[in-house]
């Protein structure tokens, strides 16, 4: 059975379609490179696998269960887990007080409830060992590289036990170092069992770590297939339209 | 990979206290406070009194337990202009009750009553209605002093019925030789620097001055928590206008005016962040501290008090440049 199953999904915002009945599935441990031009719906796709919008319609599945939700809280109750660029790390807190925001472990003293700090360091630590990656526990997050905040963010998922993760251009905008680095987290991240889908303009970066690529053309998809069975060349046709399915 | 992790961290903390407490603005602001107290006691005879530094005390302790409060709000991103009216509306819901005869702890409760309804309202409307904090504030600047107005008929207060004396020695007296509202300020600041630390609201009111869209989608409910932020920071004004009301033993409608700014200006200096984020709670108090100093010192060197504002005014810009030298660094 697989893990995430789309069937139809379309959605219009006001008069713009920005989805036309989007079907694909992921297995469990599989990367999914999910291409396409700027507009071309990537975002929107992510964003109503994570809840943060309804499809108006269509129908979403994880693992065999049909799911509707309403606000992003109840996808990331499913399991599911998003890493935005920029979006959603608290830069003046340290990174293991981001990696647990929402979720610190605390301890009692007598009615009192006290951050478990120390614990906090401890399991944050893990986790970034984990991943492989140098980041400190106790280091405030506005002084660190993309790279590691792409490690703060990941590790998050990893303590939600999350069984999909949704990356959208994760490596846009960090030096070519920090990509390899995070193009590592993802491997580690399937390594785990999870599923990942990736979005990326890099060509590149998603021929190197997905197992599948899915490419949307103006809200439709027009290809979904093992990476093996593709070349650049063709999905560099698929995004622009020169090829017309595959 | 652990060792190196557990190197990193020994090197950080190898950098020491000294280098730790020179990153720090309260250290800087706390140093000229102390150079300034210094200063005066050599340059007058007036300064090292008792009496001079009850007054000090007492004078920065109201400022201080409302910066408490705006650095809250100012931490997680907003501002509250209405503390100077809602010092006035307690002031004034204390003194109307008790002059009724009513009990002080009813007319106490009344006050922190009617602060915290003025909280919520602030937190209501721009938490769940998405205003601006600066202008739903400035509204109620105006709409709680009026309100005050209306409720005292504009007149003075200055009989307080059968609990008068209480209300006086409340906010007026001393026990140890410490003025009491000093003792009312230390327990809040060594309330609030646990909770700022060791509870999770104080950890989601910097999460959320940080990056609110990130808190709100980490699941933490961030629109309660703003609206408790507002209500806490006019819980500390509503406390400090009835320690002000036993303090001045009457009270009128102009009680608080301005204040705001003299509160703002303490949290600023203390090295709260207006973009949000950052800010403690002793920093709140050593900027209040600051403030009272240089008021004080104004006062017993003759110059003119019109030059207060002058030196506050640097002192901000100072604390703020101080901001971007740290962040340049980095
Ligand atoms: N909230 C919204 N309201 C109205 N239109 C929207 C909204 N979100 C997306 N759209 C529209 O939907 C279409 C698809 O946008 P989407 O952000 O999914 O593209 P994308 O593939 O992620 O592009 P990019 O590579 O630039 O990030 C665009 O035409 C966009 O303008
Ligand atoms: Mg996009």
């Amino acid at each position: 059975m697989e893990r995430l199953s789309l069937k139809g999904i379309s959605r219009n915002f006001g008069a713009i379609r920005a989805l036309e009945n989007v079907s694909l599935e992921l297995g469990a441990g599989e990367v999914m490179g999910l291409m396409g031009d700027n507009g071309a719906g990537k975002s929107t796709l992510v964003k109503i696998i994570a809840g943060n919008f309804r499809p108006s319609s269509g129908e979403i599945r994880i693992d065999g269960r049909k799911i509707d939700f309403h606000r992003p809280i109840d996808a990331q109750r499913a399991g599911i887990e998003v890493v935005y660029q920029d979006l959603a790390l608290c830069d003046h807190l340290t990174a293991a007080s981001n990696v647990f925001l929402g979720r610190e472990p605390v301890r009692k003293l007598g009615p009192l409830r006290l951050i478990d700090y120390p614990a906090m360091h401890r399991q944050a630590g893990q986790l970034f060992a984990q991943l492989k990656s140098e980041t400190r526990p106790r280091d405030v997050v506005r002084r660190m590289s993309g790279g590691q905040r792409q490690a703060v963010a990941i590790a998050r998922t990893l303590l939600s036990k999350a069984r999909i993760v949704l990356l959208d251009e994760p490596t846009a905008a960090i030096s070519v170092r920090q990509v390899a680095e995070v193009l590592d987290l993802i491997r580690h991240l399937r390594d785990e069992g999870i599923s990942v889908v990736l979005i990326s303009h890099r060509m590149p970066d998603v021929f190197s770590v997905a197992d599948r690529i899915a490419v949307l053309r103006r809200g439709s998809l027009v290809a979904s297939k093992p990476v093996r069975q593709s070349s650049p060349e063709e999905v560099t046709g698929l995004i622009t339209g020169a090829i017309e399915y595959a | 990979m652990t060792s190196t992790l557990d190197s990193a961290i020994a090197q950080s903390r190898n950098r020491g206290p000294l280098s730790h407490l020179i990153n720090h603005q309260v250290f800087w602001v706390f140093l000229a406070a102390l150079l300034a107290c210094l200063a005066l006691s050599v340059m007058t005879d007036a300064f090292a009194t008792q009496r001079n530094l009850f007054n000090v005390s007492r004078n920065f302790a109201f400022v201080a337990i409302i910066a408490i409060g705006m650095t809250a709000v100012i931490a997680s991103g907003g501002i509250d202009l209405s503390v100077g009216s809602t010092v006035v509306m307690s002031a004034m819901v204390i003194s109307v009750v008790m002059a009724a005869g009513w009990p002080f702890w009813i007319g106490a409760a009344a006050a922190i009553g009617a602060s915290l309804a003025i909280g919520l309202i602030n937190g209501v409307l721009i938490a769940y209605a998405g205003m601006p904090s600066f202008v739903v504030t400035l509204g109620m600047l105006s709409a709680a002093r009026s309100a005050a107005m209306v409720l005292s008929d504009n007149k003075m207060i200055w009989s307080f019925g059968p609990d008068h004396d209480l209300l006086l020695w409340v906010g007026g007296g001393s026990t140890l030789g410490l003025p009491h509202p000093l003792f009312a300020l230390l327990a809040l600041t060594l309330v609030m620097a646990f909770v700022f630390r060791w509870a999770r609201w104080g950890q989601y009111v910097f999460a959320i001055g940080s990056n609110e869209q990130a808190a709100v989608l980490t699941g933490i409910s961030v629109r309660p928590i703003k609206v408790s932020i507002y209500m806490f920071s006019a819980f500390t004004a509503g406390l400090a206008g009835i320690l002000m009301a036993g303090w001045l033993g009457s009270v009128t409608t102009n009680l608080g005016t301005a204040m705001e700014l003299t509160v703002i200006a303490a949290a600023v200096i203390g090295g709260a962040n207006l973009n949000g984020g950052e800010g403690t709670v002793l920093g709140a108090v050593v900027g209040a501290l600051l403030i009272e100093v240089i008021r004080n010192s104004l006062i017993l060197l003759g110059i003119s008090t019109f030059w207060q504002g002058m030196f506050i005014g640097t002192f901000i810009l100072i604390a703020v440049a101080f901001d971007r030298i740290r962040h340049m660094q980095r």
